[in-house]
C-alpha cells in the first residue's frame, strides 16, 4: 500500500479527468457533471486510503515520490506530505465533491458551458493537492502559480455582475505576491548553492540550511508577503471581498477554504522552518496585522450589506486568528492554527453553501431583501445557524476547538494579543446573530415576498397564529397592511442541497465533539515545526513552579 | 478531599447528559415524523434523568467521584479531558436541573399544546436540560465553558423561539452578545490557569492554586466574576435578563428564573478555593451581588409587565446570592440554599404568571388584569404561596434562606457587614412591595380586562406541576435549613458547618426583616390595593418612578457607550476599508499603469496579456536561474 504514489494519483486524476470532461461534446452538460463528481468522490477516495497508508509516529514525510524533473537546477517533482498537509488533501477530498453537487443547478451566463466550469473545477482540484504535496520549493511555486489560472477563469467567466473586475483585482495581487515570492526562492537557491556548493529545492535539504540573519529577513519577507496576500491579512486583503463575493459559490468555498488556506500553510511549513530567527525576530509585526486582523475585519463584517462580501470578511477575521496561533510559537497554539485552517474550511465553506442556497432563492446577495425565512424553511434556517454558529466558535462545533487551541496556546506567549483577539469572540458574536437575525428572523419580508394577492381573500386575513404566548397585540402592528398578508413563498431545502448541507453538518459536530483524531495527526509535524523554530516542542510550561498535577 | 473514581450507578452519570441530549437529536433529526410524540419524548427523557439523578445522588454518600470519558483534546502540554465530577455540590445542581426541568417539561405540554412547533420547543429544552446538566457535571474548566456556551445557545433558540416577532429575535440576540461579553472573562481565566499552573482540571487548579502570587489569583477570581455576572443578569451585565422574558413563560420558569441564571452562583460555589484565596476578588463578588440586589428590587417596582417584575426580582435574588458567595465560607451554603427555595418559588411564581397569560389572551400587562382570584382559585394559592415564599413570610422557604444570607451578612462583623446587611433588609422590604403590587393587580380589586376576555383555570397539566412547585416554596426552605441542614450535605465540599457566632442574633434579624417585609406590604397596600388602578401608567410621576421604570437606565446607558459608538466606528470603517485602503492600492495600480482606464482596458484582452506576463515570468526565471549558476 504505501508504495503506491497516492499523492501522483491524486493530482493525475484530477487532471486527467478535466482534460476529459473539457472534451466531452456540447450539449452534454448531465455527462459533465456526474464525471466531475465521480473524479472528485474518487480523489476523496484516495485521500482517505492515503491517511490509512500514513503512519503517525513516522517519518516526518511520507508517501513520497520524487522524480528528476530540471536536472540543471536541482529541481525535482517530489511530492510527500507531513500530517498538516495531509489534512489540508483530506479537506480538498472533501470539499470538491461537495461543491461540484452544490454547483449542480447554476445556470451559466452567456454561452459558457457548465461544462467547462467541472472542467476547471477539477483542474484546480489537481492544482491544490500539488500545492500541498510538493516537497520541492520550486514546484510548491508552480503549483501556487498555477492554481491562479483556473480559479482566474472560474471568478472570470462564472461570477457575479462585477466578476471581471473581481478576477483581474484577485489576479493582479496574486500575481504581485507570487513574482515576490519567486524572487526569495531564486534568492534561497542562491544561498543553498553558496553554502552546499550546489544548489537545491528540496525542502528538507533546505531546512537546515544555516541562512545569515539579515539574508534570512530579506527571504523571509518575500515568502511572508505572498503568503500574507494569499492568507489574507490586513492589509492586503481588499481583494477578497471582491472575489468572494463575485466569485460562482462553488468557487467561493474552494477559495476561502482551500486556496487561501496555501497562505497560513506557507507560514508554517517554509516561513518558519527555513527562516526561524527572522520569524522570530519579525515576529510581532505580523501579530500586530494578525490581531488587527481579528477585529478590524470583524466590525467590517458587521457593516456589509453583501451577504458574500460579509462571510468574505469573516474569514479575513478568522485568518487573524489562524496567523496569530502560527506566530505565538507554541505546539498547542500552531496545532489550533493547523485545525482551525481545516474547520474553517468546513464552517464558512458552510456559510458560503447556504448562503449560496438562499440567493438562489431570492436572486440577490443583499441582507437588507430577505426577512422571516425561518418561518418557511426552517432546514434552511437550521443549516445557516450551524454554519454561523461554527463561525462564532460555539463550543460542540468544529471552531470551537481550533480557536480555544489558538487562544490558550497563545496566552503563554503572547498575552496581550491574545486578550485583544478574544475580544474578537463578542465581535464574531455581534456579526453572525446580526445578519442570522436580518435574514431569518422577524416577519416575512424582501424578495421572497409573495406579491399581494389582488383580493384579500377573507379568512386569511389574519397573520398566523404565533404561538400559545405570543403577543397577538404585537403581531397584530407588525403586519401592519393586515388586508395582503405577507407570505413568503419560499421552499426549504431540496434533496440534493440536503446531500450538500449534511456532510458539512455532520463534519463540523463530530470534529467539535471529537477532534483528538485530527489533532493527533497533525501534532508531530506541528512539533518538528516548534523544534525547527527553536521552540519547545513539548508544548508550553506552566509558570507557576511545579505547578502541573 | 480525594477524587475517587466512580463506581455502581454514578459510573454511567454520563447518561444524565446523553438522554436529554439524545432527545433534542431525535426531535431535531426527525422532524415532522415525530411531531406526533415528540412532546413526550422530551418530557420522558427529563424524568428519566430526574431518576438516574436521584439514584446516583443517594449512592453518593459525601463521596467526590470522578468519570473519565474521553480524551477531548489533547496537545503539547494541554491535555483536556471529557469527564464528569459528581460530589454533593453537582448532585444539588443535577436533582434541581431534572426535578424543576421535569415539572416545567410536564406544564409545556399543556402551554405549548396549540403551538405548531411545539416539538421543536421541547427539542431546544432537552438540549438545555444536557448543556446545563454538561456546565454542573464537567470535572474540568474547559467541559464547564462547554456547557455554559451550550446553555447560552438554548437559551438564544427559545428566548427567539416565536422569532417572527422582532423583540423576540432582538432579546435573543441581546441575552447571547452580552453572555458573550461575559464569556470573554471566563475564556480569559481559563487562559490564566493554564498558562500557570499547566492545567484546566477543577482538582490540578484547585490543588496547586496556592503556589500563584496573590494578585494573579484575584486576576482569575475577576475574570471568572465577569463570566458569571453575564450569565446570571448581574451588574454591568444585567439587561438581557428581563428582555429575555419575550421567551415563552416555561423558558423563563426554568432559564430564566431557576436553573441557568444561577450558573453564575455555582462557578463562584464550585470555585470557592480561588475566592478563598483573594478577598479583594471576593469583596468585588459581594459589591455586585449588593448593587445588583438593588438595581433589580427598584426596577422591580415599577414595572407594569408581570413576567418582567418577576424578573426583575429574579436579578434581585440572585443578588442575594452573590452577596451570599461574596462572604466566603459563611456564606456558600447560605447562597446555595436559597439558590434552591427561589428554584423553587421563582420557576411556580413563574409557571402562574403563565397561567394567568393563557387565561388572558396572552396578556402580560397587569394594568389589564385584577380581580382574577376566584375565576382561577388553584393558580390563585399557588402563585399565593410562591409569593409569600419569596417575600419571606415566617417559616416559608424565602424566611428561613433570606434570613441566614442577612444573617451572615451581619457575621461579617465590620462596617461593611452592617451596611450590607442593611441593604439586603431594604430589599426585602422593596421585595414585598412589589410583590405584594403584582398580586394586589393580578388577583384582587376590580377587573380591568381587555373585551372578550373570559378568564378560566388551566388544565390539570399545567396545574399539577404549579401544585408540586407551591408544596416546593412551602416546605424547602424548613427541609434544607431546619429539617435536614445542606450544610451537613455539602460538608465534604465546604468543610464542616463551625458553630457560628452570631454578630446579631437570628432572632433579631428575623424579627426586623419580617417588620420590614410587613411594612413593604402596607405600602403596596397603600398604594395599590386601596385605589383604583388606572388602566394606562400614569405620566406625572417622580423622577425615582421614571428611573425605576427604566431599570435605572441600563441599557440607555448600554447604547451610548457601547451600540452606538459601535456602529459608528463600522460605518466609517467600512467607508476606510473600501475607500482608503482599496482606494490606496487601485490608486497604485492605477499610477503605475499610467492611467486608471488602463485597468479597464487590460480586462479585455486579458488572457492574451496573461500569456504574455507568463512568458515574461518564465523569461525572468531562466535568466535569474542561469545567472546563478554561471555567476
Amino acid at each position: 500500500m504505501t508504495d503506491f504514489p497516492w499523492l501522483l494519483a491524486m493530482i493525475a486524476v484530477p487532471a486527467v479527468g478535466a482534460a476529459v470532461v473539457a472534451a466531452l461534446p456540447r450539449g452534454r452538460e448531465e455527462t459533465a457533471k456526474q464525471a466531475a463528481l465521480g473524479v472528485s468522490l474518487v480523489v476523496l477516495l484516495l485521500a482517505v486510503l492515503a491517511t490509512a497508508a500514513f503512519d503517525v509516529g513516522g517519518e516526518r514525510f511520507q508517501l513520497t515520490t520524487s522524480v528528476p524533473w530540471i536536472p540543471d537546477f536541482g529541481v525535482d517533482f517530489a511530492l510527500g506530505v507531513d500530517g498538516i498537509a495531509l489534512v489540508m488533501l483530506l479537506l480538498i477530498g472533501v470539499l470538491v465533491p461537495v461543491v461540484v453537487l452544490a454547483s449542480w443547478r447554476d445556470e451559466p451566463v452567456g454561452r459558457r458551458s457548465m461544462r467547462t466550469f467541472f472542467a476547471w473545477l477539477l483542474l484546480l482540484e489537481s492544482f491544490m493537492v500539488g500545492v500541498f504535496a510538493a516537497t520541492d520549493v520550486f514546484l510548491f511555486y508552480v503549483f501556487f502559480e498555477a492554481m491562479l489560472v483556473p480559479m482566474y477563469f472560474l471568478i472570470g467567466s462564472f461570477g457575479g455582475p462585477r466578476r471581471q473586475y473581481a478576477a483581474v483585482k484577485f489576479f493582479l495581487y496574486s500575481l504581485v505576491g507570487g513574482l515576490v515570492m519567486l524572487a526569495a526562492v531564486i534568492g534561497l537557491y542562491v544561498v543553498s548553492a553558496n553554502e552546499l556548493g550546489e544548489g537545491t529545492f528540496a525542502f528538507d535539504t533546505l531546512r537546515q540550511v544555516e541562512i545569515d540573519p539579515d539574508v534570512q529577513r530579506l527571504l523571509f519577507l518575500g515568502f511572508f508577503v505572498a503568503f500574507a496576500i494569499k492568507a489574507p491579512l490586513v492589509p492586503f486583503h481588499t481583494w477578497l471581498p471582491d472575489s468572494g463575493a463575485e466569485a460562482p459559490i462553488g468557487g467561493a468555498v474552494l477559495l476561502v477554504g482551500v486556496l487561501d488556506k496555501v497562505g497560513t500553510f506557507g507560514f508554517i511549513r517554509y516561513c518558519l522552518p527555513l527562516f526561524p530567527d527572522a520569524s522570530r525576530d519579525l515576529a510581532p509585526y505580523v501579530l500586530v496585522l494578525a490581531v488587527a486582523g481579528v477585529l478590524y475585519a470583524a466590525l467590517l463584517a458587521m457593516g456589509q450589506s453583501d451577504m458574500k462580501r460579509l462571510v468574505a470578511y469573516t474569514s479575513v477575521a478568522h485568518f487573524g486568528f489562524i496567523a496569530l496561533g502560527i506566530f505565538a510559537f507554541t505546539t498547542e497554539a500552531t496545532t489550533g492554527a493547523v485545525l482551525y485552517m481545516v474547520n474553517h474550511g468546513l464552517s464558512t465553506g458552510l456559510l458560503f453553501l447556504v448562503v449560496g442556497m438562499l440567493i438562489a432563492r431570492g436572486g440577490s446577495r443583499q441582507v437588507g431583501d430577505y426577512g422571516g425565512v425561518a418561518r418557511q424553511a426552517p432546514l434552511l434556517a437550521g443549516v445557516f445557524l450551524v454554519a454561523g454558529l461554527a463561525s462564532l466558535a460555539l463550543p460542540g462545533t468544529n471552531s470551537f476547538v481550533s480557536e480555544f487551541l489558538v487562544l490558550i496556546g497563545s496566552f503563554p506567549t503572547r498575552p496581550v494579543f491574545t486578550v485583544l483577539a478574544t475580544v474578537g469572540i463578542v465581535l464574531a458574536a455581534l456579526y453572525v446573530l446580526l445578519v442570522y437575525q436580518r435574514t431569518m428572523h422577524g416577519p416575512p419580508r424582501g424578495v421572497l415576498l409573495e406579491p399581494a394577492p389582488e383580493a384579500s381573500a377573507p379568512g386569511t386575513g389574519s397573520p398566523a397564529p404565533v404561538g400559545g404566548g405570543g403577543a397577538t397585540a404585537a403581531t397584530a402592528t407588525l403586519d401592519a397592511p393586515a388586508a395582503a398578508p405577507a407570505r413568503l413563498r419560499v421552499h426549504d431545502l431540496t434533496p440534493r442541497e440536503l446531500a450538500v448541507a449534511a456532510p458539512m453538518v455532520a463534519l463540523v459536530i463530530a470534529l467539535g465533539v471529537y477532534p483528538q483524531p485530527l489533532i493527533d495527526l497533525v501534532e508531530p509535524a506541528v512539533a518538528a515545526t516548534m523544534s525547527d523554530v527553536g521552540a519547545d516542542p513539548a508544548g508550553v510550561t506552566p509558570e507557576a513552579p511545579g505547578g502541573t498535577d | 478531599m480525594e477524587t475517587a473514581p466512580a463506581d455502581g450507578l454514578i459510573a454511567a452519570s454520563w447518561l444524565l447528559i446523553a438522554l436529554p441530549l439524545a432527545g433534542a437529536a431525535v426531535l431535531l433529526l426527525g422532524g415532522r415524523r415525530t411531531d406526533r410524540w415528540g412532546h413526550l419524548l422530551g418530557t420522558g427523557t427529563v424524568v428519566a434523568a430526574f431518576v438516574l439523578g436521584l439514584l446516583c445522588t443517594l449512592q453518593l454518600d459525601g463521596r467526590r467521584l470522578d468519570v473519565a470519558l474521553f480524551t477531548f483534546m489533547s496537545t503539547g502540554s494541554l491535555d483536556v479531558r471529557a469527564g464528569l465530577l459528581f460530589d454533593p455540590l453537582s448532585a444539588l445542581f443535577v436533582l434541581l436541573i431534572t426535578g424543576v426541568g421535569s415539572l416545567i417539561h410536564v406544564y409545556s405540554i399543556g402551554y405549548m399544546e396549540h403551538d405548531p412547533r411545539r416539538r421543536r420547543f421541547f427539542a431546544y429544552l432537552n438540549l438545555f436540560v444536557a448543556a446545563m446538566l454538561l456546565l454542573v457535571l464537567g470535572d474540568n474548566f474547559v467541559a464547564l465553558y462547554v456547557g455554559w456556551e451550550g446553555v447560552g445557545l438554548a437559551s438564544y433558540l427559545l428566548i427567539a423561539f416565536w422569532h417572527e416577532r422582532p423583540s423576540a429575535a432582538t432579546a435573543a440576540k441581546k441575552a447571547f452578545i452580552m453572555n458573550r461579553v461575559g464569556d470573554v472573562g471566563l475564556a480569559l481565566a481559563i487562559f490564566l490557569m493554564f498558562a500557570q499552573l499547566g492545567t484546566v482540571s477543577y482538582d490540578g487548579v484547585f490543588g496547586s492554586i496556592g503556589l500563584l502570587a496573590g494578585g494573579t489569583v484575584t486576576a482569575i477570581g475577576l475574570l471568572l466574576l465577569l463570566g458569571a455576572c453575564g450569565k446570571s443578569g448581574q451588574f454591568p451585565l444585567q439587561a438581557w435578563l428581563p428582555d429575555a422574558m419575550e421567551g415563552p413563560t416555561p423558558v423563563s420558569a426554568l432559564i430564566h428564573a431557576a436553573t441557568m441564571v444561577t450558573a453564575g452562583v455555582y462557578l463562584i460555589a464550585r470555585c470557592a478555593p480561588i475566592y478563598d484565596a483573594t478577598p479583594t476578588a471576593r469583596t468585588v463578588v459581594l459589591a455586585v451581588g449588593a448593587v445588583t440586589l438593588m438595581i433589580g428590587a427598584i426596577a422591580g417596582c415599577a414595572q407594569d409587565d408581570i413576567k418582567k417584575v418577576l424578573a426583575y426580582s429574579t436579578v434581585s435574588q440572585i443578588g442575594y446570592m452573590f452577596l451570599a458567595v461574596g462572604l466566603g465560607p459563611i456564606g456558600y451554603v447560605a447562597g446555595l440554599a436559597h439558590l434552591l427555595t427561589h428554584g423553587f418559588f421563582k420557576a411556580g411564581l413563574f409557571l402562574g404568571a403563565g397561567s394567568v397569560m393563557h387565561a388572558m389572551g396572552d396578556q402580560v400587562d397587569m394594568r389589564r388584569f385584577g380581580g382574577l382570584a376566584p375565576h382561577m382559585k388553584v393558580t390563585f394559592v399557588t402563585f399565593g404561596l410562591g409569593y409569600l415564599a419569596l417575600i419571606g413570610f415566617p417559616f416559608l422557604s424565602g424566611f428561613y434562606t433570606k434570613d441566614a444570607i442577612i444573617e451572615a451578612a451581619f457575621d461579617r462583623g465590620d462596617g461593611w457587614g452592617y451596611l450590607l446587611g442593611g441593604l439586603a433588609i431594604l430589599a426585602a422590604g422593596l421585595t414585598a412591595f412589589y410583590m405584594t403590587r403584582l398580586m394586589l393587580m393580578t388577583f384582587f380589586g376590580r377587573p380591568r380586562w381587555e373585551p372578550g376576555v373570559h378568564p378560566h383555570e388551566s388544565p390539570a397539566v399545567m396545574t399539577a406541576p404549579m401544585v408540586l412547585l407551591a408544596v416546593g416554596s412551602v416546605a424547602a426552605g424548613f427541609l434544607l435549613v431546619v429539617a435536614f441542614p445542606l450544610e451537613e450535605w455539602l460538608a465534604p465540599v465546604f468543610g464542616e458547618p463551625e458553630a457560628a457566632e452570631h454578630v446579631v442574633a437570628p432572632i433579631v434579624v428575623s424579627v426586623l426583616v419580617t417588620l420590614v417585609m410587613l411594612a413593604g406590604v402596607v405600602t403596596a397596600w397603600l398604594f395599590v390595593g386601596r385605589r383604583e388602578v388606572p388602566v394606562t401608567p400614569p405620566v406625572r410621576v417622580s423622577p425615582v418612578t421614571r428611573a425605576a421604570r427604566r431599570a435605572l437606565y441600563a441599557d440607555a446607558v448600554n447604547e451610548s457607550l457601547f451600540m452606538r459608538p459601535g456602529q459608528w466606528l463600522t460605518r466609517a470603517l467600512v467607508f476606510v476599508d473600501n475607500r482608503g485602503v482599496d482606494g490606496a492600492v487601485n490608486g497604485l495600480a492605477a499610477t503605475l499603469g499610467g492611467s486608471s482606464s488602463r485597468l479597464g482596458r487590460t480586462q479585455t484582452g486579458f488572457v492574451r496579456s496573461y500569456a504574455l506576463s507568463m512568458l515574461g515570468g518564465a523569461v525572468v526565471v531562466a535568466g535569474a536561474l542561469l545567472a546563478v549558476t554561471t555567476g
